[in-house]
């Protein structure tokens, strides 16, 4: 019976696979940062995500906007916690358009992050799920499924992948990146190292703050990623004992029926 | 309620008879569960069960979502963030409801591949496997229309992409087209009229889905063998089956619980896996992805959909003896369409005697061959439409046609079946071994 359910399951499985054979954007040259919240038990490290929410304020926040994100949500389980006071005083830091005494006021906690100011800067709060199109090698989509390769790699990737080229066209000057879709990035470089300032005093070189920022952002882009690995651990849990049970009954009430089968 | 001999629900008690002679619901009930199911049954028997309860959990899921969703262009996508944000649970509501249908569409394409092999679709089934497809194209067109619902990028154009398909149609395409949308492009409307109907359709399917079972409750169930269970007494027809209650139903469940197991580890840690990433985006009329790719379970059809360009004498000839009605365009609309309705009149193109695709040597090359094709048009299907990916799009088309309108009706003559076993309770024992218990009464 095994034998037939794994070629059942492997079956199923195969059309799965054959599932994540999307459309392969690049992706060559996206690297395979280690981050903690990667595989069914990871978790986001909070003190990486306070850095990284520094550095979206310091420097993306300058352009980029963050419309689905309340602020709010700072100090929400899960996510970067502050505390309730350090979260109010960091919302009023940012100033938005009140409709109803028509002007802006600094943010409460129920507001979300204003729109992006500059012109064409798309906003960054779904980024890391929208960016996680690389379903490499050869469109079968392995490298997600193995090495857990996704939005933030691809962030981290393009915000370290810039050439020191540039080119002008109608205007507007683009920045060779082979990460990017089109390799010719209308955003400049941004990270040289020593960006920020942590507080924390951990390592601020280019590629440390790229993580740090990364991981903020997929901390945006979902917010319930703890959440959601917790509730699907204890349904794998509940659902594989309720399995076995079953199967036991199922083996019970047949028996009479397989001697051969029944021991 | 099928024809085989098995026992009947009798009311005893004076409530019951009451009951039963004004609504006879719970012998309804009990003939339903009882059916008298053939015992060899084997693994591939139970996706029925799971895309039952895939149809319950999308309905409710679903019903949930439809509490907070907001159908409308400027405030869709928000809402869709306010469920996975503010929503108590509504971020693994939305996953579950969105990899729902991967799960639905993983289990009917196991189905009918299990009734293409072992010809559930023969005499006297026929009405059973048309049905079937009706379900299976109520199915799809569900899922299309829910997956405009996020309105991401992937929503809209799949929405333009789609519908375009019915703008090729000569003379009246462009009316069509625009009667589907409510207006000239995916808009408004067109969300809105997409939400009533994905709302809708699954109760649609629900109704087949009822007069599925109720068909094939009055052929009884087909099985590994094809050989048809005795019904020429009681005792005979003891022999071949047991009743669906509980032997069935506990086989069914566990092997929905192993199932699940594999569906939720996807919902709770890959939920994104099978979506397209783009559809994070909020849609753009005015960006236009690079590449325009449907949900997997799309893929195998929209590679043939997009195999017969220009280039392909078949096309080529068709629109030269058409004068030029019949473009590439339409040519490769008639061909999606086709492939779904060949595998419809298979009950009709299928010529062997023989009903199970176990005693049939050639039968079985095929079959793997259309098993495979199946894969690798999935495969085309997610590529660009250019270069060698067109071509393999092709090769897979033609099998597909092939496979149903030439090699079934071909095999069924010239190919030397091996011999079948006279009774399933002869299978059965092949398998088990003799057993007393097996002649018991095993309804008490």
């Amino acid at each position: 019976m095994f034998k037939k359910l794994t070629i059942t399951a492997l079956t199923a499985l195969t059309f799965v696979g054959a599932g994540g054979a999307m459309a392969s954007e690049g992706g060559g040259h996206v690297r395979d940062f280690k981050f903690s919240f990667e595989g069914p038990f990871g978790k986001y490290d909070q003190a990486q995500l306070q850095r990284g929410l520094q550095v979206y304020t310091e420097i993306c926040s300058a352009c980029h906007g963050l419309q689905y994100v309340p602020f709010r949500s700072l100090s929400e389980p899960g996510g970067p916690t502050l505390s309730e006071k350090a979260m109010r005083e960091y919302a009023a830091s940012f100033e938005i358009f009140d409709p109803e005494i028509d002007d802006y006021r600094p943010a409460k906690p129920i507001d979300y992050y204003p729109e992006g100011t500059y012109p064409g800067a798309p906003d960054l709060s779904l980024m890391a799920k929208a960016r996680a199109g690389f379903h490499g090698p050869s469109g079968t989509g392995l490298n997600q499924l193995f090495k857990g390769m996704g939005g933030p790699e691809y962030i981290a990737s393009y915000l370290l992948a810039f050439t020191d080229e540039s080119k002008e066209e109608a205007g507007t000057v683009y920045y060779e990146n082979p990460v990017f879709s089109t390799g010719w990035s209308a955003m400049p470089p941004q990270l040289y190292g020593d960006d920020v300032e942590y507080a924390d005093g951990s390592p601020t070189d280019a590629t440390s703050i790229a993580k740090d920022v990364s991981a903020f952002l997929m901390w945006t882009a979902e917010p319930k990623l703890m959440a959601r690995k917790q509730a699907g651990f204890i349904s794998v849990i509940f659902l594989t004992v309720l399995t076995v049970l079953l199967y036991l009954t199922n083996k019970r009430i047949w028996a009479p029926y397989k001697p051969k089968k029944s021991v | 309620m099928s024809g085989i001999p098995h026992d009947h629900y009798e009311p005893k008690s004076g409530s019951e008879k009451w009951l039963h002679r004004r609504l006879p619901v719970v012998s309804l009930l009990y003939d339903t569960l009882m059916i008298p199911t053939p015992k060899n049954l084997n693994w591939m028997w139970f996706w029925g069960v799971v895309l039952f309860f895939a149809l319950m959990l999308q309905i409710v899921t679903g019903i949930v979502l439809a509490m907070h969703y907001t159908p409308h262009v400027d405030m869709t996508f928000a809402s869709l963030e306010h469920i996975m944000r503010d929503v108590n649970g509504g971020h693994f509501l939305r996953y579950l409801h969105s990899n729902g249908a991967s799960l639905f569409f993983v289990a009917v394409y196991l189905h009918i591949f299990r009734g293409l092999y072992y010809g559930s679709y023969k005499s006297p089934r026929e009405v059973t496997w048309i049905i079937g497809i009706l379900i299976y194209l109520a199915m799809m067109a569900t899922a299309f229309m829910g997956y405009v619902l996020p309105w991401g990028q992937m929503s809209f154009w799949g929405a333009t992409v789609i519908t375009g398909l019915f703008g090729a149609i000569p003379w009246i395409g462009d009316s069509i087209q625009t009667w589907l949308l409510g207006g000239p492009a995916v808009g408004n409307a067109t969300l809105n009229r997409f939400f009533s109907l994905h709302y809708l359709l699954p109760f649609v399917i629900l109704g087949l889905s009822i007069v599925h079972v109720w068909a094939f409750h009055s052929t009884g169930n087909n099985n590994p063998t094809g050989v048809e269970v005795r019904r020429g007494s009681r005792e005979e027809a003891d022999k071949d089956t047991l009743p669906f209650w509980p032997y069935f139903v506990m086989k069914d469940l566990f092997a929905l619980g192993v199932v699940m197991i594999v569906f939720f580890a996807i919902v709770g840690f890959m939920p994104n896996y099978l979506g397209h990433p783009d559809n994070y985006l909020i849609a753009d009329p005015m960006v236009t992805p690079a590449h325009i790719v449907p949900e997997w379970y799309f893929l195998p059809f929209y590679a043939i959909l997009r195999a017969f360009d220009g280039d392909v004498w078949l096309v080529m000839l068709t629109n030269w003896l058409t004068f030029g009605v019949v473009d590439a365009k339409f040519f490769g609309v008639i061909a999606m369409f086709g492939s779904i309705i060949v595998m419809a009149m298979v009950p009709w193109l299928d010529t062997s005697s023989v009903r199970s695709g176990r005693y049939r040597p050639m039968f079985k090359w095929a079959f793997i061959g259309l098993c495979i094709d199946f894969m690798v048009l999935m495969w085309a299907g997610a590529m660009p439409a250019e270069g060698i990916y067109t071509t393999v799009a092709l090769i897979g088309s033609t099998y597909w046609f092939g496979y149903f309108l030439i090699l079934l009706p071909v095999l069924g003559v010239i190919e030397k079946p091996l011999p079948q076993p006279a009774t399933i309770e002869e299978d059965f024992k092949a398998h088990y071994g003799d057993t007393g218990a097996a002649s018991a009464n095993p309804a008490e």
